[in-house]
């Protein structure tokens, strides 16, 4: 199969499927990192973390709406308040559900995942009825169409980079977050051992709707950098659900470098492949050898190393 | 002579059969009996899912799967059954299934090449999901991925069996699946009279199946299966090799669902994709839950009254639908765990037993044995 190609051509076939293996790897790893702090952390199953990246793509479309519509001289920074607006969005309907579902369901993970699907079915309904069946894209300012162009074959799209930064700066603060603030610490101790953790002082409960609120709120950014790369419809959470769960199953649910590094693996394997096979069989052959893995090492790649 | 159980199961087994075998049939027209026949190929799915999920913990988020795969044996049988080269000799390579020749594909592949013989491709519909959730059992529960980990690993798998079958056009048929089926053997399934001889074949079926599943969850088997789901350890230390059971019941649901999935093929004349990949493996295990994960007859009626309430719903109100299929989800798993079943046994279990001759005291611990 790599017949036909010169050194040449395959380095910089190699170089941007790379780059769109980054862009890819942001979506996945803020899509996991959300997963990984409400599934690894607090054991919740949430089927409707896609429902929340969505969230976070409409508001970001709204946005770009209302800048076009009645503030045209500042569109160009539009996209800066849509991320924050689409943190705070689904992350206020994150603590939201948290408050009015997921905390009467700590104890039964399984039916978590049955819950939030029903939460998902809604969410898409809601979608559908106000934003209509059909994808909608927004429009990007002019300064994040361009491209870098690094040689003659080689081309790094702008939109692309401001991605792979905003992934790279939330990715930071949410290890800055867990692991160097008294408030991680708070979650770490909540999740290892709730009844310790309350019985030493820790308001548990408002723990964990902050945490499930965060990890929305991230799967909100998500939503809103995935609008920079690809349209938005009611129902493309869902096609990302599986995947995520996978890729934060695969790195090990309690380990942040774990989530990061099986994003990578996976997405820059999928992307490279993507070029060689057809699209559909490079994601089954990735998949699979991530079931096959996962079946070798059952709790992940980077296992935190606890008695249980 | 019956102990006050089996006396309750008889009981039940017998109005689920008058319900099915005569006052449905008495009751509807052609068109109707032939929706209830498609719902009821889901309920060989969900009894198989009170076995696995209800009775030993094991939740399978792939049961879509098996069904599709018993599915798409049958309807490469059925497929080949329309193809020949009679039929098909319009084709620039007569003989062999139409979405093939628009793939460009001028010879039958191996894999389809057995699907000519009944008999094969009847033992295949169980052979094949049977392996299946045996490889993948072993995998898993050999190495004691459970819970959460296997739902989500099972949910993976049928999204890239889907992706498979979507991807791989010319040899699945692609996103419209195996369609335009005709006859079985000779005999055309297209007519009422076949709906309705199906539709028997059906319930016949499936009151077997209830009976083999009641048989296993009575037997020693039964109670092995339970103390598992309830203290896995426990059953660990005292020998038993908790691996194989749980690849048996596994095994036992795919096969049920298996033999779901032909029969609705041959209901409804084709098989797609859209059977196999999450949303309705997802929807399968919300009937079970909605008639009630302990309850056998229960999940027979709940995955009836879901799909009954989903047809005339959407028919008029779609949207309407999508919430309250969502509201479903959320409020049987928060306020009734149990599903349906665990209505009647609260409110309506206490007379039939008195009516049955048994005592007060005995109604506390049958819970967990209904039928």
């Amino acid at each position: 199969m790599l017949s036909g190609y010169s050194f040449n051509d395959l380095a910089s076939i190699f170089v941007m499927q790379s780059f769109a293996g980054l862009i890819l790897f942001s979506v996945f790893l803020l899509m996991a990192l959300g997963l990984a702090i409400v599934f690894g952390q607090m054991g919740v199953i949430n089927m409707a973390h896609g429902e929340f990246m969505i969230l976070g793509a409409y508001t970001t479309y709204v946005c770009s709406y209302i800048f076009a519509q009645w503030a045209p001289a500042l569109f160009g920074l539009y996209f800066f308040v849509a991320v924050v607006l689409a943190f705070i969005v689904a992350g206020i309907s994150g603590m939201f559900l948290e408050w009015s579902l997921i905390r009467f369901l700590y104890k039964r993970p399984l039916d978590t995942l049955l819950a939030t699907w029903g939460v998902s079915l809604i969410l898409q309904q809601v979608f559908r009825s106000t934003f209509g069946a059909r994808e909608v894209g927004v429009t990007l300012p002019d300064w994040m169409m361009g491209s870098w162009n690094l040689s003659d074959t080689i081309q790094i799209p702008i939109n692309g980079m401001i991605v792979i930064a905003i992934t790279f700066l939330i990715t930071g603060a949410i290890y800055a977050l867990l692991y160097k603030s008294g408030w991680g610490k708070q979650v770490r101790a909540v999740m290892q051992n709730r009844t310790m953790a309350s019985n030493v002082g820790i308001n548990t409960e408002r723990v964990d709707r902050f945490t499930f609120g965060l990890g929305c709120g991230v799967a909100g950014v998500a939503g809103s950098a995935f609008t920079m790369i690809g349209s938005t419809s009611p129902t493309a959470g869902q096609q990302y659900i599986v995947d995520t769960f996978l890729v934060v199953a695969f790195g090990g649910t309690e380990s942040l470098g774990g989530t990061i590094a099986s994003s990578f693996s996976i997405s820059q394997a999928r992307s490279i492949l993507e070029f060689f096979l057809n699209g559909s069989m490079a994601q089954v052959l990735v998949l699979l050898t991530v079931i096959g893995i996962l079946m070798l090492r059952p709790q992940g790649l980077f296992a935190l190393k606890v008695r249980r | 002579m019956f102990s006050l159980q089996s006396r309750k199961d008889i009981l039940f087994l017998s109005i689920l059969s008058v319900i099915l075998l005569i006052v449905l049939p008495l009751g509807l027209d052609a068109f109707r009996l032939n929706l209830v026949g498609k719902y009821l190929t889901y309920t060989f799915v969900t009894i198989g899912l009170v076995a696995c999920w209800g009775d030993s913990g094991i939740l399978s988020l792939g049961q879509g799967i098996f069904f599709g795969l018993g599915g798409y044996c049958m309807a490469m049988f059925l497929k080949l059954q329309a193809s020949t080269l009679e039929a098909t000799k319009s084709q620039s390579t007569p003989g062999i299934p139409d979405f093939m020749d628009w793939n460009q594909i001028t010879a039958l592949p191996w894999f389809w090449k057995p699907f000519h013989s009944l008999s094969f491709s009847l033992v295949a519909i169980i052979a094949v999901p049977v392996l299946l959730a045996m490889v993948i059992g072993a995998a898993m529960f050999k190495r004691r991925v459970g819970g959460t980990y296997f739902a989500i690993i099972t949910q993976a798998i049928a999204s890239v069996l889907t992706i498979l079958i979507i991807g791989q056009q010319g040899y699945t048929g692609g996103v419209n699946g195996i369609t335009d089926l005709r006859t079985l053997d000779g005999w055309d399934i297209r007519t009422d009279h076949a709906k309705l001889v199906l539709y028997y074949a059906g319930v016949f079926l499936l009151l077997a199946c209830l009976l083999l599943v009641r048989f296993v969850r009575q037997s020693k088997l039964g109670r092995i299966l339970r103390a598992m789901r309830d203290q896995e350890d426990r059953v660990r230390f005292s020998g038993y090799n908790v691996a194989n059971f749980k690849i048996f019941i596994f095994a036992l649901a795919a096969a049920m669902a298996g033999v779901g999935g032909a029969l609705f093929t041959l209901e409804v004349g084709f098989m797609s994709p859209t059977f196999v990949g999450i949303v309705p493996s997802i929807e399968m295990v919300i009937y079970c839950a909605v008639g009630g994960r302990n309850s056998l007859v229960g999940a027979v009626y709940g995955t009836l009254l879901v799909n009954w309430a989903r047809t005339s719903f959407s028919e008029s109100l779609p949207e309407l639908w999508t919430f309250a299929m969502g509201g479903l989800f959320i409020g049987i798993v928060v306020f009734l765990p149990g599903g349906l079943a665990s209505l009647y046994e609260n409110y309506i279990d206490p007379y039939v037993l008195r009516i049955l001759g048994g005592n007060r005291s005995q109604t506390s611990h049958a819970v967990d044995e209904t039928a």
